[in-house]
């Protein structure tokens, strides 16, 4: 059949125009999404831990000290061993924060376990209420955070923590303690101790995402807080945590 | 006189104090932003996957899949920002395995553990295992 | 193995917080609290035998109260930064709050009655002594040379009213310290609702007898008669306020002893071994227990004037002692056992150290000095006539 040249005109322009939208439409597919700003109220951070899994190797101290230029013989997180006798008390150590991990355990007999600590990101803090100025604060997504250009270093809210996880920074004079790496999760990133625990004894978690898997976490498992009597709602839940834990 | 000792009080206050103050909770807002930009040291497994995925391949396949990278290779952020001028150290293997694998009474039952002096005398563990993928 | 540390301490503990400046703090407030009731037992209550210390207890507070933030300022990690303490003071903290009780009381209380006081003489002085002492006095009265009768009435009923405001305001100002400490459920040493009450009446006890000494010192210093009515009412008020203190004290121990909740055996270990010394020997025997017995005796014998002088002497001194290690077993004991009940660490007093002996005893010794200066410039008591508060 012959082509009219109106003919070459409309089949081409259809053609040209199909080409085009495809053009615009791989662009629109093949293109990277627009980057997200980090938005405080979508988040509530705390951590699971998981007793059983925890070797006490050290890695998570170890990585947060690298992290946060955590000042020697001061800990922002450290494992603790229990060794347990019946009718005892227990056997605790935590041999320079367990930074080294730890040296063999003497006894082999005794009911034994390791437990790491750290900050737990208590949504009633104590150490917030007491603070004389508001350098230590609960951030809209559920850290607890000191401003160091605010603090006076006063050590109240050392005093105040029922977990000893603060310090006087000894350079800086002011007070420190885990940020659950703020500036990592903000980014995306997990923290320093989770991201290098080996067996995934230790994870960061948000309350408020509902595909998290703290909340099956918490429904299927036997967790606790440490020091629940003190009622500060602590965001730290550990699984299978031992009566005898202080 | 005590007026004038409130007046005084009040401009200094207006002066001094971060003008922002208050606006999420009794604390200077500007806190979070300085804590949230503070320099990053660990990279995350999934930054190191992006050139090394020969090793990444070794790595999934074994009884380390779950363990970062980092965990043995130390903070590497400097690496991937600038890989030739940071190259990392290898790890100090006498040490590193040790401090997971050796034998202890805390340690959960099911972990791999060995006593390290009846197991390898005088062996470094990468003379027979290979870190990435250590099943024999 | 931790030098200083046994059994298991969490391992930020291992270094005290709050040391030797931080158990002054309330050892001096407590002076200034004490001293300033034993002024308003005069003039609240009437107690007239006590007259002659009045103007010697209020510039003795004055004296500590001015003293007092300097332990303080001097153990802050970042004290040019105290003044955010007043910008933005948060409201849920004791401590924030009790900046403002101790401004209230320095400004409205202590100033204004002493001013209110001794504004009569000031403005005489002002007009009798020459040079820079003239420009010192001139100021001091602060625009006001009114000295009529009818002024002077006003002055009376002003500083009634300073003083009756100013019983509360002493309470509030070292209860408040009391409840700093009495409101941290994390230490149980610390944590209880006793605690601004002890501290209360220990501070009380404290002021008592320290204004008993200065007196003592003063009218030895000035070859001036003591006045040995006044003497024996001061004695016997340190003698029932130490009553009162020391049962109090006794409630708490009984109280700890009979529920030995959780926290008992690693605080009764304590008490048994490092604060044993501090504790047991220096506070209860022969901080309390030997006062106490001395004051008792003169309610019950009557005593030659040099014996009672020589007893209310020891027994002020011993008083004093007695107190600063009280707060020195709340405040170190409070950090020397572990939360997590399982182990004790030890506190190291520096000597040269910021927060260090020499510190202390400079801080210490300031006080008294400045009372010398203030008690120059605002004589308490008329040359040779002691009992009265006319100079002139």
């Amino acid at each position: 059949m012959d082509l009219s040249r109106r003919d070459i005109f409309k089949i081409g322009g259809k053609l040209l125009l199909l080409a085009s939208a495809g053009a615009t439409l791989d662009e629109i597919l093949g293109a990277a999404p627009p980057s997200e700003a980090y938005r405080m109220a979508d988040h509530w951070w705390g951590m699971i831990i998981d007793i059983d899994k925890c070797i006490g190797c050290g890695s998570c101290v170890r990585a947060c000290a690298q992290e946060n230029q955590v000042p020697a013989g001061f800990f922002r997180t450290w494992v603790e061993r229990y060794q347990v006798e019946e009718g005892k008390q227990p056997l605790v150590d935590s041999p320079n924060g367990a930074m080294d991990g730890f040296p063999p355990s003497k006894r082999t007999d005794l009911k034994s376990f390791f437990v790491p600590k750290l900050c737990n990101q208590c949504a009633s803090s104590p150490c917030v209420q007491v603070c004389p100025v508001g350098a230590t604060f609960v951030s809209p997504d559920g850290v607890v955070l000191v401003d160091e250009t605010y603090c006076l270093g006063c050590r109240y809210c050392v005093q105040a923590c029922p977990y000893g996880c603060r310090y006087l920074h000894p350079q800086k004079r002011t007070v420190d303690k885990c940020t659950l790496c703020y500036h990592r999760i903000t980014k995306g990133l997990t923290t320093a101790c989770c991201e290098n625990c080996p067996t995934g004894a230790r994870q960061l978690v948000d309350f408020k995402n509902p595909k998290d898997p703290v909340h099956e976490f918490l429904r299927n498992n036997k967790v606790e807080v440490l020091k629940p009597y003190m009622a500060t709602q602590a965001k730290v839940y550990y699984k299978d945590l031992d009566g005898a834990v202080r | 006189m005590l007026l004038g000792g409130v007046v005084v009080f009040l401009a200094i206050r207006a002066v001094v104090v971060p003008k922002d103050f208050g606006k999420f909770g009794h604390y200077r807002p500007g806190a979070l932003e300085t804590i949230s930009t503070r320099s990053i040291a660990y990279a995350g497994h999934e930054q190191c996957l992006q050139c090394h995925d020969q090793e990444a391949k070794v790595h999934g396949g074994g009884m380390h899949a779950k363990v970062s990278c980092e965990t043995c290779h130390g903070p590497l952020a400097k690496h991937t920002d600038d890989p030739t001028a940071n190259v990392p150290k290898l790890p100090d293997v006498a040490n590193l395995c040790r401090r997971c694998h050796e034998k202890d009474a805390a340690k959960p039952k099911g972990f791999h553990q060995v006593d390290t002096l009846a197991h390898s005398p005088g062996m470094l563990c990468n003379s027979c295992h290979q870190p990435h993928n250590p099943q024999l | 193995m931790i030098p200083g540390v046994d059994g298991f301490i969490y391992p930020n503990e291992v270094e005290l917080q709050w040391g030797l400046l931080v158990v002054l703090y309330p050892y001096i407030t407590g002076l200034v609290a004490g001293a300033f009731i034993l002024a308003s037992l005069e003039r609240v209550f009437k107690v007239e035998a006590v007259r002659p210390t009045y103007r010697l207890a209020l510039l003795t507070a004055l004296a500590f109260l001015l003293v007092a933030p300097l332990p303080l300022q001097l153990h802050l990690g970042h004290p040019e930064r105290s003044l955010e303490m007043y910008l933005t003071p948060h409201r849920s903290s004791a401590m924030a709050m009790f900046g403002f009780v101790y401004l209230w009381y320095l400004m409205v209380v202590l100033l204004l009655e002493i001013w209110l006081e001794y504004r009569a003489d000031i403005v005489r002085l002002a007009q009798t002594t020459t040079g820079w002492q003239r420009l010192v006095y001139k100021l001091l009265t602060l625009g006001s040379e009114n000295v009529s009768p009818e002024a002077r009435r006003i002055d009376d009923k002003v500083s009634y009213v300073v003083t009756v405001i100013g019983i509360p305001s002493a309470f509030l100002l070292h209860g408040y310290v009391g409840f700093i400490f009495g409101s941290i459920k994390a230490n149980p040493w610390w944590s209880s609702p006793l605690m601004p009450i002890v501290f209360l009446f220990s501070a009380m006890v404290s002021g008592i007898a320290a204004v008993l000494v200065l007196y003592m010192a003063f009218m030895k210093i000035k070859k001036m008669p003591l006045d040995m009515g006044c003497l024996d009412t001061i004695a016997k008020y340190l003698f029932y306020t130490f009553v009162i203190d020391f049962s109090l004290e006794m409630l708490d121990l009984v109280q700890r002893t009979y529920e030995a909740d959780e926290s008992f055996r690693t605080l009764d270990f304590m008490v048994h071994t490092r604060l044993w010394g501090s504790q047991v020997i220096l506070q209860i025997c022969v901080g309390t227990l030997l006062p106490l017995v001395l004051l008792a005796a003169n309610q019950l014998w009557r005593f030659s004037v040099s014996r009672r002088k020589a007893m209310y002497l020891a027994a002020s001194l011993l008083t004093m002692m007695g107190i600063f290690a009280m707060r020195w077993n709340v405040v170190i004991g409070g950090q020397l056992f572990s939360k997590s009940f399982l182990g004790y660490t030890t506190y190291k007093v520096g000597f040269a150290a910021r927060e260090g002996l020499l510190s202390a005893i400079g801080l210490m010794a300031l006080p008294f000095i400045i009372v010398v200066v203030l008690v120059k410039l605002l004589p308490p008591w008329a040359e040779g006539k002691p009992s009265e508060n006319v100079v002139g």
